[in-house]
């Protein structure tokens, strides 16, 4: 029956004309990819630039209100947590820029598109779904870099001086910290959007992530604030070398050995969220149902 | 050696039963009662390299379900599918580089940029070579009159020509093997007639195979010399369309599919032959 079938074939073109059938791609061409993702977010981004205007105004409002609450919290006394007034303004004011930088709505994206069934057009394509992820994030951090984080941070700066990084050094590597949290932050999200393959109300998982991430890194209140215990529990997780011990290298808390040693620490958490990531997604996509038949 | 070969494929879903009333909820956060779905029971589905493969059920007989496994998003729960010496969902990577879908309830273009730049995006994806690509979306351009949607973000665009668009999506990395879910599905009869045209045209210029689900039995007569069709996961009828005919002795596809979907058999002789295999079949044609 196949055969009569195929000798319907409209044109009488010879079958020897087999298609080709494309081998994997190369590296380089991946990392055109990438590239391409980045950039085409970055452009994506820039047709809803008046969104990001208001998100400076929130962000004021937001390190207003801790900067009049920590200056409550000092009236009398010079330092807090080892951090003097001084300080924890700046600490307050480069923690939220710094997350304008990191923060990103992968969590929600991911369990959106597993929830609504999206996730089949990505198994239909040839590359590896959590790196497009990440290219495209990435590609949004840098927009939010350039046009939210640098001009809130010379905004702020203008209405209230903050202190600066304390010597290049420190100002180098906590460039680099804070690129590593980034990249770890979006692993945590990655993997938090996975769940929905597990459970169909997701945000409540994301509501928990969020809150767990700001109260744990350092965000909302610097580590050395907790209690040991607290402390030693916290340690066990990748979260502060998100946003508390890049600050602490901004204000020159930690420099030298010690701060080349926060790098390795991400790497090594990157690496260990990595292999978590492969895992699930590895279990999930075997386990995948389509929504919506 | 076929093209696709699928042997005894399988899907069995796990469907969780809600039980009524605030006691049935109560009970169900502690034990909850499941029912297997056979989707796709032990079908076997040949296709060679060329062809043109009509794939038709009722809603929900399992046509989506066994194309999501054929093109690796679905991992069957026994049988086994292999295309070219690939195992779709685990050389998922390489396989879908020689693949094209379109879901025709789904777009998979990116939402808010033009069109454009979804196929750019695309290009890098699958590695097209500039030339390559240029010439082809120009072809594509000539028959599916692209040039004005280009410059449009997706979601500016109607049902029939997004679905122009998704086509060309589709088919810009000549991929060997088109599978199509209802690409059809709530468009004009004008619109209809113009993906049918490309469809044959892209079938006889470049050898795709396509493999196609459809309610509009009007895309299996334009199209499809070969018909499958599945009721409630299991495989009626594969074969040629002329054999249908022939098999009923008459020519109208519209109502011998519906009488199969209701469970009847082929004339010859006694026509209460099939009444047995119970008459309350799918929902009928109508989607």
């Amino acid at each position: 029956m196949t055969m009569a079938a195929i000798s319907l074939l409209p044109g009488g073109m010879a079958l020897s004309a087999e298609h080709r059938w494309s081998p994997p791609s190369h590296l380089g061409n991946r990392i055109m990819l990438y590239i391409e993702l980045i950039r085409m977010e970055f452009v994506n981004n820039l047709a809803y630039r008046s969104s990001y205007l208001t998100g400076i105004f929130n962000y004021s409002i937001q390190i207003g209100a801790y900067f009049f609450l920590w200056d409550a919290i000092y009236s009398g006394r010079r330092i807090l947590g080892g951090l003097n007034k001084e300080e924890m303004i700046t600490y307050v004011i480069v923690a939220w820029v710094v997350r304008s930088f990191y923060f990103s709505n992968l969590d929600r994206r991911v369990a959106v598109e597993i929830r609504e069934g999206k996730i089949a057009l990505e198994l239909i394509r040839p590359y590896n779904y959590q790196m497009v992820k990440f290219a495209r994030a990435f590609g949004e951090a840098l927009f939010r870099m350039l046009f939210f984080a640098l001009p809130a941070g010379i905004f702020f700066y203008l209405i209230r001086p903050f202190g600066l990084p304390a010597g290049w050094p420190n100002g180098l590597i906590f460039l680099v910290t804070i690129a590593g949290s980034f990249v770890i932050n979006a692993q945590i999200s990655m993997i938090a959007g996975f769940l929905a393959f597990f459970t169909q109300s997701t945000s409540g998982i994301y509501r928990a992530k969020r809150v767990v991430m700001d109260l744990f890194s350092g965000l909302l209140l610097p580590i050395s604030f907790y209690p040991d215990w607290a402390r030693d529990i916290i340690k066990l997780f990748p979260f502060q070398v998100v946003s508390y011990m890049p600050n602490l290298i901004y204000l020159g808390k930690i420099t030298g050995a010690a701060a080349l040693k926060v790098v390795i620490l991400q790497l090594f958490w990157v690496a260990v969220l990595g292999v978590i990531g492969f895992f699930f997604w590895r279990f999930a996509v075997k386990h995948v149902v389509i929504q919506g038949g | 050696m076929a093209l696709i070969e699928a042997r005894g494929l399988t899907k069995v879903f796990k469907l969780f039963r809600r039980r009524e009333g605030v006691s049935g909820a109560f009970r169900d956060l502690f034990v909850r009662e499941y029912r297997n779905l056979r989707a796709v029971d032990g079908i076997d589905f040949v296709v060679e390299e060329g062809e043109m493969v009509g794939y038709i059920g009722a809603n929900g007989a399992g046509k989506s379900t066994t194309i999501k496994m054929l093109t690796g998003i679905l991992v069957p729960t026994s049988g086994t599918v292999v295309v070219k010496g690939y195992v779709p969902h685990k050389d998922r990577e390489v396989y879908t580089r020689n693949i094209g879908v379109v879901f025709g309830q789904r777009s998979q273009l990116w939402w808010d940029i033009a069109v454009i730049e979804s196929f750019k995006l695309l290009r890098r994806i699958y590695d097209i070579p500039q030339e390559e690509y240029d010439q082809r979306l120009k072809k594509f351009d000539d028959i599916l009159e692209l040039s004005p949607l280009l410059h449009l973000p997706v979601r500016k665009l109607s049902l029939g020509q997004r679905m122009r668009c998704d086509l060309t999506a589709a088919l810009l990395h000549n991929p060997a093997i088109l599978f199509l879910d209802e690409p059809t599905i709530g468009l004009d009869v004008l619109a209809k007639s113009k993906i049918r045209d490309f469809l044959k045209e892209i079938n006889k210029e470049y050898k795709t195979t396509v493999i196609l689900t459809t309610h509009d039995l009007g895309d299996i007569e334009a199209l499809c010399p070969r018909v499958a069709i599945i009721d409630r996961g299991k495989m009626l009828y594969d074969g040629s369309v002329e054999d249908i005919y022939s098999q009923w002795g008459h020519d109208n596809l519209e109502d011998i599919v519906k009488r199969i979907y209701q469970g009847q058999r082929p004339d010859r002789g006694s026509n209460d032959h099939g009444s047995d295999i119970s008459s309350s079949g799918g929902d009928g044609l109508v989607s």
